[in-house]
């Protein structure tokens, strides 16, 4: 078997950044002092004259970026999804949601796995942020190969666009010659039929190694990734919710209002059957490696597929 | 050096109709913002009818100056400008906050002639900050306008996009602040005072102007200096009185946020009326 490449989507971001820039000529990339983290860096070096620092601001640079888009740039706005989010909110929504500006988040550093910085840098809540603004678009890639089609395809669309990158090192699970990214559509990954796992961002590949230890114990599981979190691809959830009964969600983020409620929320409406969500629990984080942060808030394959046995020993 | 006694009454004249547009449309929306979109009204005015490039038959031309309304809650003053302009009909007014209107209590981007959503404080100057660089960065000629309150300087992001503008040299902006000196708790310095205004601007990097709101001679003058300046962005601190041109609204915080009765919509018409004759007959 050969060896697994791990890349963080953070360096997927700047990298994609870069390779884009000739091709969309109207692109400008902002940044709050965090280039170096954020991976805008790399665009900065290769694009000095389309870069923005906005200084350590982030309230203002969603409203220059706004500006920039409601005179006809393409702007991508970056910070740590924290601040991006958080910081930034009530300017995202009203300066960029509310006239539905084609401003692109770029927010790096999302999630548990931010790791020894601790909990006042570990978004949980930016998925259940950006999801209630009307007109936003949520996307949270799994890997590299992803994370690059994500920036592309989110120039493309017409509007606002949370991107959601991480910190860690993950493995790169798309083939970048085969795979193809549709906004908006859910990825059947694997097919099963006693239980569906919903999973999104570094929890997609925890999914899928859950999926294959539980396919040793005679159980069948179906593996969907779930890329763009708004607009939800509720065929392919509802589908899964006929056809195997249970749901099992995975996400990096809080069980409250991301995709673990999204699910939920298809599912009660058209096809009630039981959701159990894998997340951060209502908790805040706290510093320590990001590998062993996982493990222990439950953001593991070992836990997603405890809870699946659960679920299927509950049908 | 004063400008043409023409242009001045046309502006007066201008001015006043604007000023009956806000009393109409806060009387029939029964709510909204009168004192600080008459303390506005002149400059309003001003802008629309000497100095921006707008186009009325086509509001989103590329090449268009911008205008943002910072402090979005005085809309009745844009509104009736924009209406006076001949972006929509002056009777458009009267459906102001209503149900279905397109005339929404704060700007909104769908509107003609509105350039950018804005009515949380402190954000419009943000926006204006973006279209000014998206102008620098395409070596665009157009400028871009945006008024704040003296009370929104309380926001911390406008010094956030203080410092942004004068990093970025950005003399394709001009903001103007309305320093009629009454927010809606009270005077700006019981509140939590953000004076001294022009030595704060100064202090980030800004060029700085002072005028009086409400003489189109000492405007002008303002302006024209204004667009002399290069490599730094402006402000205009307009010292203004809000409620201007209502006698009983004047420097009356009670009117910062409260819509007429039938009885005081017919008197500040009344007063209005009276004013439009004058310069009227003078013209």
């Amino acid at each position: 078997m050969s060896e697994v490449i791990k890349k963080a989507t953070r360096e997927s971001y700047g990298e994609a950044l870069v390779a884009l820039a000739e091709k969309y000529p109207n692109l400008v990339v902002l940044d709050a002092d965090l280039a170096a983290a954020t991976k805008t860096g790399m665009f900065k070096k290769a694009y000095a004259d389309r870069f923005y620092d906005c200084g350590i601001a982030e309230a203002n640079m969603m409203g220059v970026a706004a500006g920039l888009a409601a005179a006809g740039m393409t702007p991508f706005a970056s910070s740590f999804a924290m601040f991006a989010a958080g910081r930034a909110f009530e300017i995202v929504r009203n300066s960029i949601g509310y006239p539905h500006l084609n401003v692109k988040i770029g927010a790096t550093h999302a999630g548990i796995s931010v790791g020894e910085d601790g909990a006042t840098h570990q978004c949980c809540e930016d998925i259940a942020l950006m999801r209630t603004i009307p007109g936003m678009t949520v996307i949270n890639p799994a890997d590299d190969t992803e994370a690059k089609a994500a920036v592309e395809a989110a120039i493309q669309h017409d509007g606002p666009v949370y991107c959601r990158f991480g910190r860690l090192a993950v493995p790169v699970i798309n083939d970048p010659a085969t795979y193809k990214f549709e906004l908006g559509k859910g990825v059947q990954l694997r097919d099963g039929s006693d239980v569906t796992v919903v999973a999104t961002g570094l929890m997609v590949n925890e999914a899928l190694n859950a999926a294959e230890t539980l396919a040793g114990e005679g159980i069948s599981v179906r593996v969907i990734n779930i890329h763009t979190i708004k607009p939800l691809d509720k065929d392919i959830i509802i589908k899964a919710a006929k056809e195997t009964g249970t749901i099992v969600t995975a996400e990096e983020h809080s069980i409250i209002g991301g995709l673990g409620s999204a699910v939920a929320e298809a599912v009660c409406e058209a096809c009630p059957v039981p959701v159990r969500r894998v997340g951060v629990n209502d908790t805040f984080g706290h510093s320590g490696p990001a590998v062993e942060l996982l493990k222990q808030f439950g953001l593991s394959a070992e836990h997603i597929a405890e809870v699946v046995r659960e679920a299927v020993k509950a049908k | 050096m004063n400008m043409d006694d023409l242009l001045r009454r046309q502006l007066q004249i201008h001015a006043c109709k604007i000023r009956m547009g806000i009393i109409e449309g806060v009387y029939n929306a029964k709510s909204g913002h009168p004192g600080g979109s008459l303390s506005i009204a002149d400059v309003l005015t001003y802008l629309y009818f000497t100095r921006m490039h707008v186009y009325p038959d086509n509001p989103d031309f590329a090449e268009r100056d911008r205008f943002v309304l910072s402090k979005g809650h005085t809309a009745p003053a844009l509104y009736a400008t924009l209406a006076e302009r001949g972006f929509f009909p002056m009777d458009e007014m009267k459906t102001l906050r209503h149900i279905g209107a397109r005339l929404q209590g704060h700007p909104c981007i769908t509107i003609p002639g509105v350039d950018m959503s804005s009515g949380s404080l402190g954000q419009g100057i943000s926006a204006a900050c973006g279209m000014a660089l998206a102008g620098k960065h395409r070596s665009d000629n157009y400028r871009v306008y945006t008024i704040l309150g003296d009370g929104e300087l309380e926001e911390g992001q406008v010094w956030e996009a203080a410092m942004f503008a004068a990093h970025y040299g950005l003399d394709n902006l001009l903001a103007i602040v309305d320093n009629n000196g009454l927010q809606i708790d009270g005077k700006i310095t019981d509140v939590c005072s953000p004076e001294p205004i022009p030595d704060k601007f100064a202090a980030f990097g800004w060029h700085v102007i002072e005028m009086d709101a409400h003489d189109f001679d000492d405007i002008d003058r303002a302006f024209r200096e204004a667009e002399r300046v290069t490599q730094q962005p402006v402000v205009i601190i307009q010292h203004s009185t809000k409620g201007k041109g209502v006698s009983f609204m004047e420097n009356q915080v009670g009117w910062h946020g409260t819509a007429p009765n039938t009885e005081q919509y017919e008197k500040a018409m009344a007063e209005l009326t009276a004013e439009l004759s004058r310069l009227e007959a003078e013209a």
